[in-house]
């Protein structure tokens, strides 16, 4: 079990941040709020320092695309507090054209890989970022394969072509 | 009466106490029962193929007793198992490194079309940088196939002609990879 509840958790974050969280849901008991990129860094200064709270395990960061909506990349961050065994997820939306966020390198040294794959697969620019290159597609890659744009198949194979099914 | 069997000379002429055949087929015969596997195994298929090693199925019955792990040294580079393109330049330069003769053999649906993975970061099928020269089926194969593309391996050895590699066909096929 965890010592905080969710409740007691989002009230201390809105002590702070009152205004600039928003979309709040619990979807399977994990709390999980939006954010603005002005406040991200604040918010997860706030959450690993705070004495009570005190998130300093840095789970993952991933991108998520929705091409329709009008913000359509959306990074995420998940925080654990290993010591009140609770864990938050927090979403910044960011409009096309100006994939840009401040880095988390500052507060966790872990973030410098996720960071990298975030921008391998997603194109995201986390500014600040030490060594902000591809991790795991081949260096010479020229498209973010996860963003819907791009097909997921490759290009080159030929056991699948219509002809092979008389189509 | 013993049971060993051992393998059957190649045609040739024989009389009193001498025996000729040509020099591409005993040599041919002598490569083909001591082939130098390279494993370059990157998953399942790479499990499928200790099987193969061991003493159940026993690969070394063939003469494939001794893995090389030095390209240097290899005659068959095995090919077992998923290729992503970061991988591809690094498979290419291990068959680079081998000496000629050389031969490949793809393991499997993955190294021989990119199998089930149809997608941006995985190389479809070996033979978009490297000549294979005998694809294995399956997914994984089990290990009788594998002996099977292995035997047919020996086969091409077998019958190869000791010039094949100058020739300008062979040149051409390389040079359609960009090796030379």
């Amino acid at each position: 079990m965890s010592k905080i509840t969710n409740e007691e958790l989002l009230n201390s974050i809105k002590g702070r941040f009152d205004s600039d969280v928003t979309h709040i849901s619990e979807p399977f008991g994990l709390l999980t709020l939006e954010t603005s990129r002005e406040k991200i860094i604040d918010l997860l200064t706030f959450l690993k320092t705070d004495a009570a709270l005190q998130f300093i395990y840095l789970t993952d960061i991933t991108a998520i695309h929705y091409p329709e909506t009008e913000k359509p990349i959306g990074i995420i961050y998940h925080l654990h507090s290993l010591v009140n065994n609770v864990r938050i997820r927090i979403k910044v939306f960011v409009a096309d054209g100006d994939v840009k966020m401040p880095t988390a390198t500052t507060l966790w040294n872990g973030a410098n890989w996720m960071e990298r794959e975030t921008y391998d697969l997603f194109g995201v620019v986390f500014e600040g970022h030490p060594d902000l290159r591809r991790i795991l597609n081949v260096d010479d890659m020229t498209v973010f394969p996860m963003r819907k744009e791009y097909p997921l198949e490759d290009p080159n194979r030929v056991d699948k072509r219509d002809y092979f099914f008389g189509r | 009466m013993s049971e060993i069997q051992i393998v059957e000379a190649p045609p040739g002429v024989e009389g009193a106490g001498f025996f000729a055949t040509s020099l591409d087929k005993a040599i041919g015969l002598a490569r083909s029962y001591s082939l130098w596997p390279l494993p370059f195994a990157t998953s399942c298929c790479g499990i499928e193929f200790m099987a193969t090693m061991a003493s159940t199925y026993d690969l070394s019955r063939f003469g494939a007793e001794r893995l090389s792990f030095s390209p240097r040294q290899a005659d068959l580079l095995m090919v077992m198992g998923t290729i992503s393109k970061k991988m591809g330049p690094v498979l290419r330069q291990v068959y680079l490194q081998m000496a000629e003769p050389r031969w490949v053999l793809a393991m499997g649906a993955c190294a021989s079309s990119g199998g089930i993975f149809d997608t941006y970061s995985v190389l479809q099928g070996i033979d978009e940088i490297i000549p294979v020269d005998v694809y294995i089926p399956g997914c994984p194969p089990r290990p009788e196939a594998v002996i099977d593309g292995f035997m047919q391996i020996q086969k091409l050895v077998q019958t190869e002609s000791l010039r094949r590699r100058d020739s300008p066909e062979y040149q051409k096929l390389l040079a359609s990879y960009g090796i030379q």
